[in-house]
């Protein structure tokens, strides 16, 4: 049992830490908590395995599995909630992964404010995008396996928030890029989609590696993975190692939440089920990354430069993302962008430091909420339209779809942030606390903030316009209609937790000082600009996007073939040419290095092989020919290496 | 002239290397004397039971039973009885997979006459008296216990024997395929001559350092090294040279070149064997040369050592992407694999040692496994090597694919298999002393690589299958193969320490 052994000094790190927290061992209802995890990953071995025979209840066994783990998670809310605010925070201890000497890591649970925040809106919305699932795959003939995958992708969401270290994270990191990539490809018929797939694959992989880089920092550092551990180390570090920490963990946290450079996946995940696009694409994964960054925030607390590079980061993204949702006709891409932009609010906040922390998590629960509800939203709508995406052939569905209209509206109203309503709260939070500070900071990342709620106001109420107002511009061949209860239920809770949530948690104080033992007291500071100065300007440049969305899209008629557009619509068009550059920058580079070390080898192998044949025409099959080359040649090859190898040495020498 | 005086042996520490050898000698008699009918019934055993006799003899024997002996050239310590073990454990692993006999007399991926020319009425001869080519086993007990010596050797030319015995008996063992031999026996000629090559650049390596320090003795070389000044130009050359020799074995860039075609020659079963226990042997004394041997002098050569490291990664996993054929692609792989592990050595620490050992037993048990599943896929008869004969395998044989693609993940190195905690225990003493931008490296070299992993995996499940593709339905041999080497795959993922904390006891040389 050396799992409980080495439980003790555990704790005794924690305390010795001397931060606000105390964790305890977990008792009662968190006793069970790996019950969260456990459900849906028995619910997606079971629907694995189980063949044919569970093509009937499956779908059903997953849902009511989702729902249990959240069922588990409330009462883990419900104890953690009837302790004293400092003691919030219970440690189940799992399993002793590798005990051994210096690689000590353990795995178990960490149940906090924050990680119990992500378990609510995992198993929530997570639950309610299972129900619609049960209508919108109800003719798909794998649905058991899509009811799988969900499950899996649900287990592995919760390892990753529920993980008390960075390695348990990990785990739960690359279970998430798993299931994603099992469901992009999901209707891998579709040589695009399985592209799709493919290309999410890299972007990943990129920004896993600068998790697993920062990952061996970290333990070359502190000698510890555990968030207690790496978390009372920090103090004594240096700088430049926390900084280079802190950059490797936001290179992880760009890979996950689809930030500028690796932003080029999100757009063509779309390529999914649309219920995948909400819960992963929307509502959960994609913010991985911001849970990430708040996690870490003692390291990112301690070094303001690594800060300075996620708020960079963040704003670009945000820009980036507005600037695509303008120009896109597909309503899941123009959704995608918007998501990109709204994670790059989230960025922006974590990266301001203690005065963030908690906006950026507040607005991540109420982004979850509407934009979930406004894909699902969106799902139906392609499902009364014969899986259309495509906006410039909708207008006018208000009248036949009025369930979705009005759940859709409540979400569009929520994002672009009118008073009352959940984005109000949260966006506005986030606006405001990137005017504080001193110097240029405030005024780029807090006009760069202020200016894109416009752009936002602009784009989603296009969106919603194009799609649910104007003419009808349908082809012929669509019959619209409202979609199954299944469907429409989802959406209308997610929609009353868009209207509601942010009023219930946010001005009561609620989020900030349930999340104030993990992200640090939260930090009041004056924006350059007073703060009602600030919500009249937003205001209007809200009221303005609408109103110049309206002009164009509502009381200008649509084009149904899209107009060529200026230079800035058609780069918009082709995200801002993003694959042209990766193209440029990695693909490419990547190709001819290929290519040059397949000519060399072919040089080796085969002197006589043409130089610039090779070089041109580096296929497989010639390389595989000309490999079968001539011992003399691999013999010059050795030669070559030793000869390389002395010459070396004795040009050192 | 003094009288000569037999050099000690302490049988004890040894025990394991002579219950191999014997047990060799045994099956060359088997060869002789039993009818050819009988052979494979009386081989097989013997060769289980010798193996498995010298790991009992490991464990429970030579622990306690350590020291230097044969007048310096054995050495039996930590290291050498952990990378011993390894190798038989794996080699057990690897005749189970050999013996598949399929519905044949003899073993299955084995040539009935590897004397004669492919397809002359030698051959046809052959073939019609019903001739088995029994002698793999002999042969790969020959080589095991060259295995076992070369990173229990305590002298250059020790070593250089050992090398020579673990050499030999695996180029006749390439060239034994049953199907299309001339390209098994091309690969074989390779491997012969270049083999033959590397191994001169060894020796005469051994020649300059004896030159430098007047003895093959590595205790002895490493006193000297710390003294001698003014012959660098000796030594220096002298040690590079040795290190050549032992890099060809592992096939790290720019010595590369033999193992996309070997891999591919010979008889799959033989290339699993070779890819894992000839690795781990290799590793094993290079780690005791450059530990023991050379230690005063790693300014010189630790930066030659992790540019090889670095070419090796770089090429291995470049190359390995526009790879068609699974067994050049498992080939290339290893050569990836190959310049990781060499962090383990340059990195210069115990700990490193003990993930080295880790790493290479993780490596050895998913590749042993993976050629076994390789060797079970077939059309009309031959192997089915070509990737585009594995679409949709996830189809039409879910087992074989599954197991296949859970190796793949173990290459790649994703959690919960035994390459991400190889990785890890490789990795992490690799940073702690000073090897960071090797790491990076490697970390970029095994995202590339993660790709063309994938790629298989999403080849298998993803795509129609294509007609005449099958798999065979083996004997209980290479099931209970790869239901072991899938669960220790699965368990060194999970349950790592008891293997990482024997390896970390296990890892001081005694010199």
């Amino acid at each position: 049992m050396t799992g409980v052994l080495s439980l003790s000094p555990h704790v005794a790190s924690l305390a010795a830490e001397g931060s606000a927290l105390t964790t305890r061992d977990a008792s009662g209802a968190s006793a069970i908590g790996w019950l969260m995890i456990a459900l849906p990953l028995a619910g997606a071995a079971l629907l694995l395995v189980g063949g044919k025979a569970l093509n009937k209840i499956g779908p059903l066994l997953a849902t009511a599995l989702s729902w249990a783990s959240f069922g588990v998670g409330v009462a883990v809310l419900l104890q953690l909630m009837g302790m004293a605010a400092g003691e919030r925070s219970l440690h189940l201890n799992l399993y002793s992964w590798i005990p051994a000497g210096k690689l000590d890591v353990n795995f178990g649970m960490l149940m906090d404010p924050l990680s119990m925040t992500f378990v609510m809106l995992i198993t929530f919305v997570g639950s309610l995008i299972h129900v619609y699932s049960l209508g919108y795959m109800e003719h798909d003939p794998d649905k058991r396996r899509f009811f799988a995958y969900l499950n899996l992708f649900i287990a592995a969401m919760l390892t990753l928030v529920l993980a008390d270290s960075y390695l348990g994270l990990f785990l739960g990191w690359e279970g998430v890029g798993l299931a994603s990539y099992l469901l992009i490809g999901f209707w891998n018929w579709n040589p695009a989609y399985a592209t799709a797939a493919n290309k999410a694959f890299i972007m990943n992989r990129v920004g896993d590696l600068g998790l697993l880089l920062a990952m061996f920092t970290m333990f070359a550092t502190f000698g510890k993975l555990d968030f207690a551990s790496v978390n009372a180390s920090v103090a004594g570090a240096g700088k430049g190692t926390l900084t280079i920490i802190g950059i490797l963990l936001l290179v992880a946290a760009c890979g996950k939440s689809a930030q500028f450079p690796l932003q080029a996946w999100l757009g063509d995940a779309m390529a999914g089920p649309t219920p995948v696009s909400a819960l992963i694409h929307a509502a959960t994964m994609v913010t991985a990354g911001v849970y990430l960054i708040v996690r870490s925030n003692a390291i990112y607390t301690a070094t303001p430069d690594a800060r300075l590079a996620v708020c960079i980061v963040g704003a670009i993204t945000l820009m980036f993302g507005a600037i695509v949702g303008c120009a896109k006709d597909d309503l899941k891409k123009a959704l995608a962008a918007s998501t990109m932009s709204q994670i790059g609010y989230m960025i922006l906040a974590a990266g301001l430091g203690p005065v963030g922390y908690a906006f950026a998590i507040f607005h991540l629960v109420t982004h979850g909420f509407f934009k979930a509800g406004m894909f699902l939203g969106a799902g139906s709508v392609m499902h009364g339209m014969n899986d259309q995406v495509d906006m410039r052939r909708f207008g006018g569905l208000s009248a036949v779809m009025k369930i979705t209209w009005i759940t859709f509206g409540l979400g569009w109203l929520a994002i672009i942030g009118v008073p009352g309503l959940s984005g109000f709260w949260s966006k506005d939070k986030i606006i405001e606390a990137a005017f504080i500070g001193e110097g240029w900071r405030p005024w780029v990342f807090g006009l760069a903030a202020l200016i894109c709620a416009g752009i936002t106001a602009f784009y989603m109420s296009r969106l919603f316009f194009m799609t649910f107002h104007g003419k009808r511009r349908w082809t012929d061949d669509v019959h619209p209609h409202e979609s199954p209860l299944t469907m429409t239920i989802p959406m209308m809770v997610l929609a009353v937790g868009s209207a509601l949530l942010g009023l219930a948690i946010g001005p009561t104080g609620i989020i900030t000082d349930w999340l104030a033992p993990v992200t640090g007291a939260h930090e009041e500071g004056e924006p350059v600009i007073p703060v009602p100065v600030l919500i009249v300007l937003t205001l209007l440049l809200v009221a303005a996007g609408v109103a110049l969305a309206w002009m164009r899209y509502v009381r200008d008629a649509v084009p149904v073939v899209p107009p060529v557009g200026s230079l800035a619509t058609r780069a918009a068009r082709k995200d801002l040419y993003q694959d042209d550059v990766n193209e440029a920058i990695f693909a490419r580079p990547g190709l001819h290095l290929t290519r040059g070390l397949v000519f060399a080898d072919n040089k080796g192998v085969d002197g006589a092989a043409g130089g610039t044949a090779a070089l041109i025409g580096g296929s497989s099959s010639r390389l595989a020919k000309l490999q079968n080359g001539f011992v003399r040649s691999y013999a010059l090859t050795m030669l070559t290496g030793v000869v390389a190898i002395l010459g070396l040495v004795w040009v050192i020498q | 002239m003094g009288e000569f005086v037999a050099t000690k042996i302490n049988y004890a520490a040894v025990l394991p290397m002579l219950i191999v050898f014997a047990a060799a000698m045994i099956g060359v008699l088997v060869e002789a004397f039993v009818p050819r009918a009988s052979r494979y019934v009386a081989q097989l055993p013997l060769t289980l039971i010798g193996l498995a006799g010298a790991l009992a003899a490991l464990l429970l024997n030579s622990r306690d039973n350590q020291g230097i002996t044969a007048a310096g050239a054995v050495v039996v310590d930590g290291p050498t009885l952990m990378f011993q073990g390894i190798v038989l454990a794996l080699s057990i692993l690897a005749v189970l997979v050999m013996a598949e006999r399929l519905d044949r007399e003899g073993a299955d991926a084995f040539t009935q006459s590897g004397a004669s020319v492919p397809g002359s009425p030698l051959e046809a001869q052959a073939e019609r008296l019903g001739a088995t080519t029994t002698e793999v086993f002999p042969l790969t007990l020959f080589a095991v216990g060259g295995m076992m010596l070369f990173p229990a050797s305590g002298n250059l030319l020790t070593m250089f024997v050992a090398l020579e015995v673990l050499s030999l008996p695996l180029y006749i063992m390439t060239g034994l395929a049953r199907r299309r031999r001339l390209l098994s026996q091309e690969a074989a000629l390779k491997y012969f001559l270049l083999g033959a090559f590397s191994s001169a650049f060894f020796i005469f390596g051994a020649a300059l350092i004896y030159g430098a320090t007047t003895s093959t003795d590595l205790s002895v070389i490493a006193k000297a090294v710390g003294q001698v000044t003014g012959l660098d130009s000796l030594l220096v050359p002298g040690i590079l040279l040795v290190a050549v020799g032992l890099l060809f074995k592992v096939g790290a860039v720019p010595f590369h070149s033999w193992t996309p075609d070997v891999y591919q020659g010979a008889p799959s079963p033989v290339t699993g064997f070779m890819a894992a226990c000839t690795k781990i042997a290799a590793f094993g004394a290079m780690a005791r040369v450059f530990y023991v041997g050379f230690e005063a002098l790693r300014w010189n050569w630790q930066p030659v050592l992790a540019v090889v490291a670095a070419l090796t990664m770089v090429v291995g996993a470049v190359l390995s992407i526009t790879q068609k054929d699974v067994k050049r692609l498992l080939a290339y792989s290893s050569i990836t694999h190959a310049g990781f592990l060499l962090l383990g050595i340059v990195a210069m620490d115990r700990t490193s040692i003990a993930g080295l050992m880790f790493y290479l037993a993780a490596y050895g048990i998913s590749t042993i496994t993976a050629f076994a599943l390789i060797a079970l896929v077939r059309q009309s008869g031959a192997e089915a090597t070509h990737l585009s004969q594995w679409a949709g395998l996830g189809r039409t044989s879910p087992v074989v694919a599954a197991v296949f693609a859970f190796m793949m993940l173990s290459f790649a190195g994703i959690p919960l298999t035994s390459g991400f905690t190889a990785k890890f225990a490789l990795f992490a003493p690799a940073v702690a002393h000073g090897g960071v931008w090797l790491v990076v490296l490697a970390m970029l070299a095994s995202a590339v690589t993660a790709f063309v992993y994938v790629r298989v995996i999403v080849l298998m499940y993803f795509s129609d299958p294509i007609d005449g593709v099958s798999v065979v339905n083996p004997s209980y041999l290479t099931y209970a193969a790869v239901a072991v080497g899938a669960a220790l795959t699965l368990m060194l993922g999970v349950l790592p320490s008891p293997l990482l904390d024997a390896a970390k006891s296990a890892s001081i040389f005694l010199r």
